[in-house]
């Protein structure tokens, strides 16, 4: 029945149809012009702020130890940095909420596929995971205390409480919204439990757990300053939440808000430089970059 | 086509899937529906049988059956082909796998070796003419081009993973169905020039009566509510006006009669 010919002209008429359906790809712009979309609004935005902030300080509305100058919380960071203090500041709150953050994900990513997938461990915990995310992680620190003393076991346990339930839950919503019908195609095509987890399930749900890492990451960071400003002692070394700590105890606003920045540089950085381009990568490659 | 392909064709079985006295309710008790009722079927290696009748014909039920997704309740289901593969009406790629990666996927949960999934992944893709668009994301392809991935990776699953000889049986369950007019149109051509090349047998449900008589060497009207065989039709030798007229007149008798009821 088919000739040669025909078979021929068939493949024209797909080939010409693929070419017409097929969505036209969009061209990533030029990294000049990237800079200017994204990079360009939050140094303005940035620049207002410091404008109104030495405006408000210039007309002197408040005293001096409640509104610093930005010239002197930029003293205070400057004097931190020459002297090595911030570095050390950091490396150990940073170190700490690195560990914390990565044993919560061990904890939480077995403990996210059982809730998502084993029903009755759902009925029991889901919604106690749940309920933990909305509870405020520095609630913990008095009974971290009282159980570990103030040691960076207390550190630890807060932050666990407070990143682990959002990466779990973030897994599980990851894991809900997989269509029903790829679990399906992977039983069809051969897939057992076990490779239907590895090779279906958990590329599925990417999205989902990188959105629960991502805010269990902010989770961890939180928790850490929480517990740090509140337990303080020698043996807990300096942290942030220590050095802010200590400005307020000495009455120096300037190294307060200058321990904010800090905190919030770390935040901000973070975010930027691991969250951000991981998200972005997953969604371009499953074409869901309308979501950026 | 090169010979791993080919050397499927030749087979010693006389049938691919025989299905004998399969009933399936779901339910239980005074709730329970019945959706097949006695259904008796035999392909044959390499034949391409269609399976058609109107909603709530229990099509689908059977597709899963016969694909192991789901048990009868009673009467039986012999195979004698590899994994049977399914294609659904969505191909149902995986969004973050290329082209060739989705049609890789059943051959790497056969446990094949990386450079034999390569080349055979390859040779499949240029079998339903994507050779060129293996690289692909599936939100980079067209509606046809998702569904022509989907049968290549169908037919890996069934022809890839089986040993050489084993005759392959492919499901499709309306896989046309959401396409529009000429992508159908090009797409049936295409899925019976790779019938011929690969010499699968293929089960086929649609409620098109034109695309079954056109696909088809024998198509198989189901009843509804519960799906029995009504009656079969061979297309090999019959004008096929005239096999639609009457096809259509006996579908629309099967439909009617559920009015009255």
């Amino acid at each position: 029945m088919a000739t040669p010919q025909l078979e021929n002209d068939l493949a024209k008429v797909g080939a010409g149809l693929d070419a017409l359906d097929a969505p036209s790809q969009e061209q990533r712009p030029s990294l000049g012009r990237r800079f200017v979309r994204t990079g360009v609004p939050p140094l303005i935005a940035f620049g207002l702020l410091l404008g109104a902030w030495q405006a408000l300080w210039a007309a002197a509305f408040w005293p001096e130890y409640q509104l610093p100058s930005p010239a002197s919380v930029w003293a205070a960071v400057a004097e931190a940095i020459e002297t090595g203090r911030a570095f050390d500041v950091l490396w150990t709150s940073v170190s700490r909420a690195v560990l914390g953050f990565l044993t919560a994900v061990v904890i939480a990513t077995p403990l996210g596929l059982l809730i998502a997938k084993v029903r009755v461990v759902r009925a029991a915990i889901g919604s106690l995971i749940t309920g933990l995310q909305s509870l405020p992680s520095v609630a913990w620190v008095p009974a971290g205390i009282l159980w570990f003393g103030a040691t960076p076991s207390t550190i630890y346990f807060v932050v666990l409480m407070g990143s682990v339930p959002s990466i779990a839950n973030g897994l599980v919503s990851g894991v809900d919204q997989i269509p029903p019908l790829l679990p399906r195609v992977g039983q069809a095509l051969g897939a057992g439990r076990l490779a239907a987890a590895r090779h279906i399930l958990l590329p599925a749900a990417l999205p989902g757990y990188l959105a629960g890492l991502k805010q269990g990451w902010a989770f961890s960071w939180r928790s850490l300053m929480a517990a740090e400003i509140i337990a303080t002692s020698p043996q807990l070394g300096e942290g942030l939440g220590q050095y802010l700590h200590n400005g307020s105890s000495l009455n120096d606003i300037s190294m307060v808000i200058a321990a904010i920045f800090l905190i919030l540089l770390v935040g901000v950085g973070i975010e930027l430089l691991v969250f951000r381009p991981l998200e972005r990568a997953v969604l371009r490659a499953r074409g869901l970059t309308s979501a950026l | 086509m090169t010979a791993t392909l080919e050397s499927t064709a030749q087979s010693t079985v006389d049938s691919a899937v025989t299905l004998s006295a399969v009933r399936k309710s779901f339910g239980h008790g005074s709730n329970s529906v019945l959706a097949l009722d006695g259904v008796d079927l035999r392909v044959v290696p390499g034949e391409f049988v269609c399976l058609l009748g109107a909603s709530g014909c229990g099509k689908s039920t059977l597709l899963n059956l016969v694909a192991g997704l789901d048990a009868p309740t009673s009467g039986s289901i012999e195979l004698s082909t590899s994994r049977p593969a399914v294609m659904f009406q969505e191909a149902a790629l995986m969004p973050w796998l290329t082209a060739a990666r989705n049609v890789e996927l059943p051959l790497r949960l056969a446990g094949l070796k990386r450079g034999e999934r390569r080349e055979k992944a390859s040779e499949l893709l240029s079998l339903v003419r994507l050779g060129e668009a293996g690289h692909k994301r599936p939100h980079e392809l067209s509606g046809g081009m998702r569904q022509r991935v989907a049968l290549a990776r169908a037919l890996a699953s069934t022809l890839g993973s089986a040993e050489e000889g084993t005759p392959g049986l492919l499901l499709m369950d309306e896989p046309f169905a959401a396409l529009d007019a000429i992508t159908r149109d090009v797409l049936q051509a295409e899925l019976v020039r790779v019938w011929r090349e690969t010499n699968t047998a293929i089960l086929f449900v649609t409620h098109d009566v034109r695309e079954a008589v056109r696909l088809a060497q024998r198509v198989v009207l189901l009843s509804s509510r519960p799906g029995r065989v009504v009656r079969e039709w061979s297309t090999v030798d019959g004008d096929e006006p005239a096999l639609i007229d009457d096809i259509t007149a006996h579908l629309r008798e099967v439909i009617s009669g559920h009015a009255a009821a």
